[in-house]
């Protein structure tokens, strides 16, 4: 499982993503914060290219106090990349989709090391 | 995770965002890849893909062949531009979810010359057809699914002129490969019947279709000619569902999706259940039905509903000989979009429908929801012949196509795709 050097952690924007093909191996690397993540860019849905979507806040419903909804708003927390072929959504923190937490991107490890963004390829047959 | 060994710095290729002027091929490229698993099938057919007309409005529009309505749209066309005669609301239309799924907004990618390398329309659909691996795709409209609803009726049958002579007069004979349906004004029954003895003989034209979302009961005796007239060129009648948020019960329905659940299912379970209970598969035995685009598990639905209620209610259905059911058995149906949450449900679907007979692949693209043709060979209670059936072998018997391959191998797409991102 060579380590791979993908990147400055300074160059990602926050939030922000790189998605890199490596020989046929394709991960999205994603930054929130101080955080690097990484996952195969293949959707658990069909296969589709789930890193390389739309970065967006997770939609949630306002239910008040008295179990009103004020509308759909933004959630501050979390965060989710959505795969463009379908629009399924993962949080980025944790990879699985909001709704049903079983489907989940597979995850790759990441770290940072000297300001370079690192991560493990598995191994290619 | 800790990480074993040194890092070393090693070449790999940046993938981009997938946006709105992706080109094609980079949008689906993992299709292509899993192109790879059914490249040795004999055919693979694709029998509803979708033209987004609104890129190429302008040139239908300079087909009609009223000089009022042509006048109007030109008209409209240069004071707003948008999509002039067509009843849709484009500030309700959700499909790409915010952006979420851009190839529903498109197509804005960047084409090559059509002086060299054709229509644009056929530029594009040549990258869809070689990256998801397909011998034929059936094209339809987009837009013109909602003219059913349109209260100028001159409007369908002059739209509907002019659609058939854009395909056939500028975009079919560019490809073999991209075949499409007549569309019917069936608004007006004699006009389809024009259409019917003028594409009829068409090659490439290889059926006719209803678009669904219309309240015209389909057994009225003003369509029986018709029927008669489309059984007699042994091509289908193909009803495509769709949405319509103003149908009375729909603007109870406060999200988009849940508009979209019912409504593309809400318009072929009417005709459907009109096509039956008057028995018009016994008028007609040998016209061939396809029902298109309202997904599958509403086909069980109707059958157990239907039969029971014959069986106590004859009197109301006098015609028919046999269960509802088993007139649905021979019908056909599009595959997408096709619910895959519960593949116990699934399968019995496919076992009460004949799936193996009767089921036709289709994706749907450009579409929010299209299924790529990995959508059918990766159900797990199928086997191998019956994913041949669907994906396209069917399809060349309902459709009249030479079971003939067209298609470039997958790993020859994939190597052209590796050069042109060299």
């Amino acid at each position: 499982m060579p380590d791979v050097i993908v990147g400055k952690a300074s160059d990602f924007k926050d939030p922000g993503r790189k998605v890199v093909d490596i020989s046929g191996t394709e991960i999205g690397v994603f930054r929130l914060g101080d955080d690097f993540f990484a996952y195969h860019n293949i959707c658990p849905h069909l296969d589709g290219p789930a890193c390389q979507g739309k970065i967006l806040p997770c939609a949630t419903e306002d239910v008040q106090a008295d179990r009103t909804s004020a509308g759909r708003v933004y959630s501050k927390t979390q965060t989710n990349v959505i795969c463009p072929w379908h629009g399924f959504e993962f949080d980025i923190r944790t990879g699985r989709h909001p709704t049903d937490a079983s489907v989940r991107l597979r995850p790759v490890p990441v770290k940072v090391l000297n300001g370079d963004v690192l991560v493990s390829v598995p191994n290619r047959s | 995770m800790p990480l074993e060994t040194p890092p070393r710095a090693e070449s790999f290729r940046e993938l981009p965002e997938i946006t709105v002027a992706s080109d094609t091929r980079d949008y689906l490229a993992h299709a292509a890849k899993q192109a790879l698993k059914y490249d040795d099938y004999e055919l693979i057919v694709d029998i509803d893909a979708h033209l987004q007309e609104g890129g190429f409005w302008g040139e239908i529009i300079g087909l009609l062949e009223n000089d009022v309505l042509k006048q109007t749209a030109e008209e409209m066309m240069r004071g707003r531009g948008g999509m002039p005669l067509i009843n849709m609301q484009p500030g309700m239309s959700f499909q790409s979810l915010a952006g979420r799924v851009p190839h529903q907004s498109g197509p804005t990618e960047p084409t090559d010359d059509p002086a060299k390398a054709g229509h644009r329309f056929v530029q594009i659909v040549r990258r869809t057809i070689d990256t998801m691996g397909l011998d034929y795709q059936v094209i339809f409209p987009t837009s013109m699914l909602h003219l059913g609803m349109n209260p100028m009726e001159d409007i369908e049958i002059y739209l509907a002129r002019a659609y058939c002579r854009w395909l056939t007069e500028i975009i079919l004979p560019q490809d073999k490969r991209i075949i499409a349906l007549a569309y019917l004004p069936f608004n007006t029954p004699s006009e389809c019947e024009k259409l019917v003895k003028q594409y009829g003989d068409n090659p490439q034209i290889v059926g006719f279709t209803v678009c669904a979302v219309r309240h015209k009961p389909v057994h009225a005796n003003q369509y029986m000619r018709l029927y008669s007239m489309i059984e007699e060129t042994g091509k289908p009648l193909v009803f495509h569902a769709g949405p319509h948020w103003d149908d009375p019960s729909f603007t109870q329905l406060n999200r988009f999706i849940s508009m979209h659940a019912l409504s593309f299912v809400h318009y072929n379970l009417i005709h459907m259940t009109n096509w039956v209970i008057n028995a018009l598969p016994e008028r007609f035995p040998k016209l061939k039905t396809v029902w298109v685009e309202s997904g599958l598990a509403w086909i069980p639905f109707l059958m157990q509903r239907l039969d029971h209620e014959v069986m106590m209610r004859q009197s109301e259905a006098p015609g028919l000989k046999r269960l509802p059911s088993d007139y649905m058995r021979e019908m056909y149906y599009s595959s997408q979009p096709m619910e895959r949450q519960n593949l116990a449900l699934l399968e019995a679907t496919f076992k009460a429908m004949n799936a193996e007979t009767q089921l036709l692949y289709s994706s749907d693209w450009p579409h929010w929801d299209f299924d790529p043709p990995s959508s059918v060979t990766t159900l797990p209670f199928l086997s191998d012949q019956a994913k041949r059936n669907i994906l396209g072998l069917n399809a060349a018997r309902v459709f009249n196509l030479p079971v003939k391959r067209l298609r470039p191998r997958a790993a020859e797409v994939l190597a052209r795709e590796a050069e042109r991102h060299r």
